[in-house]
């Protein structure tokens, strides 16, 4: 594999996707479990665990976006214009999800609170499931004609494989959440969290399992690149060793570890996803050869370089100030005067 | 209705409500930073409080401007694929530019500055606040500079043919400054300062007339009036040079701005009028030569008018010509009022004067009509074309999105967006009529000790 700039823009946008599974994971997954009190004080806490940061979490999909858009405008253009109305509805999803963390404390009364709880996490279960279900679909493959435009339909984005992956998707996210939020909190919400944790991760690994198979029978071209290099298997053994080692920690309470390993075993999912892809960047089934790729669907040479040196400034000034931000904000969750 | 026509409605309706959002953001950033400054160098506690309650109304602005901000990234690959194609190499890159120079800076500190008033220092917290105001104008830069390049396109070239023709970058720094960026950027950004301010200022005014919280409403309306009166000034200043550059780069939005359909010297300047299209010219009170002499500081100097241009290469002049005047009218109508309020206020006297005081309530509207008229006229004056010379606004469509699809997203929205505003507009006003907190008067925390010097 030749790193060309190509190359490392794929990678930098699977960077930025990464960090968004990774960062705005856990807060989706807090959303998703968030009906699971009804507990208007427990609820506050959990809304609170991710206050100061849900928001700086949901520009690593933007940026990501932006990226997607400046490095691969036709991967961009095909992908946004064919997965049209899910995308509608994903910002539907987004929009209904973050303006509910800010309306809801506005008011005390029960039918308010009640009505922006359940947007909230609808709006976050809506986001995964669909962010799953449009991954599942590059993996899975999806017609692409000759002009490199989509000539699918919506429904025919819904076949049981993509579902598949965005309700494992769902699994992770909740799980990833739980564990954030067991580390959030204390006293009764922190037990009632450790229970759903272990919940979650069981689900979770029912959906990885499934879905592993699944993909190892139906979909062989995704396994095709660490078929051929027996070496990336290793890749593949450190996403179960991750996954494993989450209710190991767990068990032994070390929950921040537990959260380590969750955080590992999507960044490790992800790379599975990205080397077996590579180089396409969306797979056309049923005529391969119509597929966007690192080359056909990039950027010139030029931008691609322009846009490696934004990154090189940017990216690092944004992980020293984000990792400070989380620093100022650690600890257990203290409801007070400026709490949502 | 056709796609075309449905994309164009979806898109002028979202992005049009998403802009009552940004222009809050970066002037109430700016406000922020103004009082919370204030309060660290006075040490008068009435700054604390007035930074903490307009900082909840930020928030609140804030937290709906991301929210329909996404819809913006996403709609120009979902409504718009082709022209995302032909740009991508150039606009993608200011995009996500400001993704990584804006956006995190905003959303990070934004963190500090909501929630973190009892957990840093004063210092660190007043730098958040600057950081959160930096980033909203870094975001203005960004985006300036995407559409800018679509009004002015530079360092850029076109490789490929008919379907796969693009633009390429050539000259990175061309692109950024081009032609028109400087000129708009500031006249978006002095447009944004107003709708903060005069927003403060409206609120502050409100509480004079009803006689409530009058030692915070004096010193917000001292902050606010002072940052009116200097943006509404400015804003003439460059609005006046964004109109000398229409003239030499977009020639043909300038006549239609001013309904001039003949190149004449001692061209007019249109005060109050109607265009009639029909016989070409404009019914109404012109000031003659003047729109010579403002472009050209020359009373002689020829104008060029639409008959230069080709039918199909004119924008539609009714719709140009009346935003481009109601933004004028209003911003002018902003001056005297920012003026009044000022001369006032300095004389100690504003609070006897209940007219102004009224009128003052109701200005926070100026700037929020003045801000969308002008957006208007700038892409109504663009087209026929979507980017400049270059690509058609037609041509621009995605190929495989069809009519039925997008008015189903557009209706979406639109429910959306009206209770977004409903909600909005309940809360604010909550807000408002619940004042300023009177425990914000004692500062708590880590905010509590004294700097150290």
């Amino acid at each position: 594999m030749h790193l060309d700039l190509n190359t490392i823009w794929f990678i930098l946008v699977g960077v930025l996707l990464t960090g968004y599974a990774v960062l705005d994971g856990f807060d989706l997954g807090i959303g998703a479990l968030h009906l699971f009190t009804n507990k208007d004080e427990e609820r506050r806490v959990m809304l609170n665990s991710i206050g100061p940061v849900w928001d700086g979490n949901e520009v690593w999909l933007v940026t990501g976006g932006g990226a997607l858009f400046a490095a691969f405008p036709n991967v961009y253009a095909t992908a946004f214009s064919g997965f049209y109305l899910a995308l509608m509805l994903l910002l539907a999803a987004l929009i209904f999800r973050a303006v509910a963390i800010e309306f809801r404390s506005k008011r005390p009364e029960r039918w308010w609170r009640q009505m922006w709880d359940v947007s909230f996490s609808v709006g976050s279960i809506v986001s995964s499931l669909l962010i799953g279900t449009a991954l599942g679909n590059i993996a899975w493959g999806v017609p692409v004609d000759a002009n490199g435009e989509f000539a699918g339909t919506f429904l025919g984005l819904l076949s049981p494989y993509p579902l598949l992956v965005g309700v494992t998707t769902v699994a992770l996210f909740m799980m990833h959440g739980a564990i954030y939020g067991v580390m959030k909190t204390e006293g009764e919400l922190h037990d009632k969290l450790r229970g759903w944790a272990m919940g979650c991760i069981i689900f979770f690994v029912i959906c990885a399992v499934t879905l592993t198979m699944s993909t190892l029978l139906y979909v062989p071209h995704m396994a095709a690149r660490v078929r051929e290099n027996p070496w990336l298997f290793s890749v593949a053994l450190a996403n179960m060793l991750a996954i494993a080692n989450i209710p190991r920690e767990f068990h032994h309470g070390n929950d921040g570890k537990a959260f380590l390993s969750s955080c590992a075993t999507i960044v490790t999912l992800m790379a599975l996803f990205a080397l077996n892809i590579f180089p396409n960047m969306i797979y056309s089934l049923p005529n391969p050869e119509n597929s966007l790729t690192i080359y056909n669907a990039a950027s010139s040479p030029k931008t691609l370089g322009i846009m490696l040196v934004i990154a090189c400034i940017g990216v690092p000034v944004v992980i020293a100030y984000t990792v400070c931000i989380y620093w100022i904000f650690r600890g257990k969750v203290k409801l007070d005067r400026m709490s949502y | 209705m056709d796609v075309l026509t449905l994309s164009r409605i979806q898109f002028g309706a979202t992005i049009a409500f998403h802009y009552i959002y940004p222009p809050l953001s970066i002037g109430l950033g700016i406000m922020l930073v103004l009082m919370e400054g204030a309060w660290l160098k006075t040490g008068n506690n009435l700054y604390h409080q007035m930074a903490r309650f307009w900082t909840k109304v930020f928030a609140l602005t804030f937290a709906i401007g991301v929210a329909t901000g996404i819809v913006m990234e996403f709609e120009f690959g979902t409504n718009w694929a082709t022209y995302s194609r032909f740009v991508g190499d150039v606009f993608g890159s200011a995009l996500a530019a400001e993704g990584i120079f804006a956006f995190f800076l905003e959303s990070g500190f934004l963190a500090v500055l909501l929630f973190g008033w009892d957990k840093v220092g004063r210092k660190l917290h007043f730098f958040s606040t600057c950081m959160v105001a930096l980033g909203a104008h870094f975001s203005a830069v960004w985006i300036v500079v995407a559409n800018s390049w679509m009004q002015t396109p530079a360092g850029y070239h076109i490789v490929g043919e008919g379907m796969h023709a693009r633009a390429e970058i050539t000259e990175f720094w061309q692109l950024v400054f081009n032609p028109s960026m400087l000129d708009r950027l500031f006249h978006t950004i002095c447009g944004a300062w107003c709708a903060g301010s005069f927003l403060v200022v409206s609120v502050s005014a409100w509480y004079l007339l009803k006689g409530k919280h009058l030692e915070f409403a004096r010193k917000s309306l001292k902050v606010g009036l002072t940052v009116a009166l200097v943006s509404t000034l400015l804003q003439a200043v460059t609005g006046h040079k964004s109109a000398q550059g229409l003239e030499k780069n977009q020639p043909a939005k300038l006549a239609a701005f001013e309904g001039l359909y003949e190149t004449t010297s001692n061209a007019p300047l249109v005060l109050v009028g109607w265009p009639d299209e029909k016989n070409e010219k404009v019914i109404g009170i012109s000031a003659p030569g003047m729109l010579s002499f403002l472009t050209h500081n020359d009373f002689h100097s020829p104008v060029i008018g639409l008959n230069e241009f080709k039918p199909e290469d004119r924008p539609p002049v009714t719709p140009s010509f009346l935003f481009f005047h109601g933004m004028v009218g209003i911003g002018f109508t902003l001056i005297a009022v920012a003026s009044l309020g000022f001369l006032y206020f300095r004389k100690g006297t504003l609070h006897e004067r209940r007219w102004l005081l009224w009128i003052l309530v109701f200005s926070v509207l100026g700037p929020q009509l003045a801000n969308q008229l002008g957006w208007f006229a700038a892409e109504v004056g663009r087209q026929p074309w979507i980017v400049y010379g270059l690509m058609r606004t037609p041509a621009g469509l995605s190929a495989v999105v069809k009519a039925n699809v997008v008015l189903s997203s557009l209706i979406l929205f639109t429910l959306i967006y009206s209770l977004l505003f409903a909600v909005f507009i309940y809360l604010l006003n909550d807000k408002i009529q619940h004042g300023p907190d009177d425990a914000d008067l004692i500062p708590s925390g880590k905010l509590a000790l004294p700097t150290k010097n």
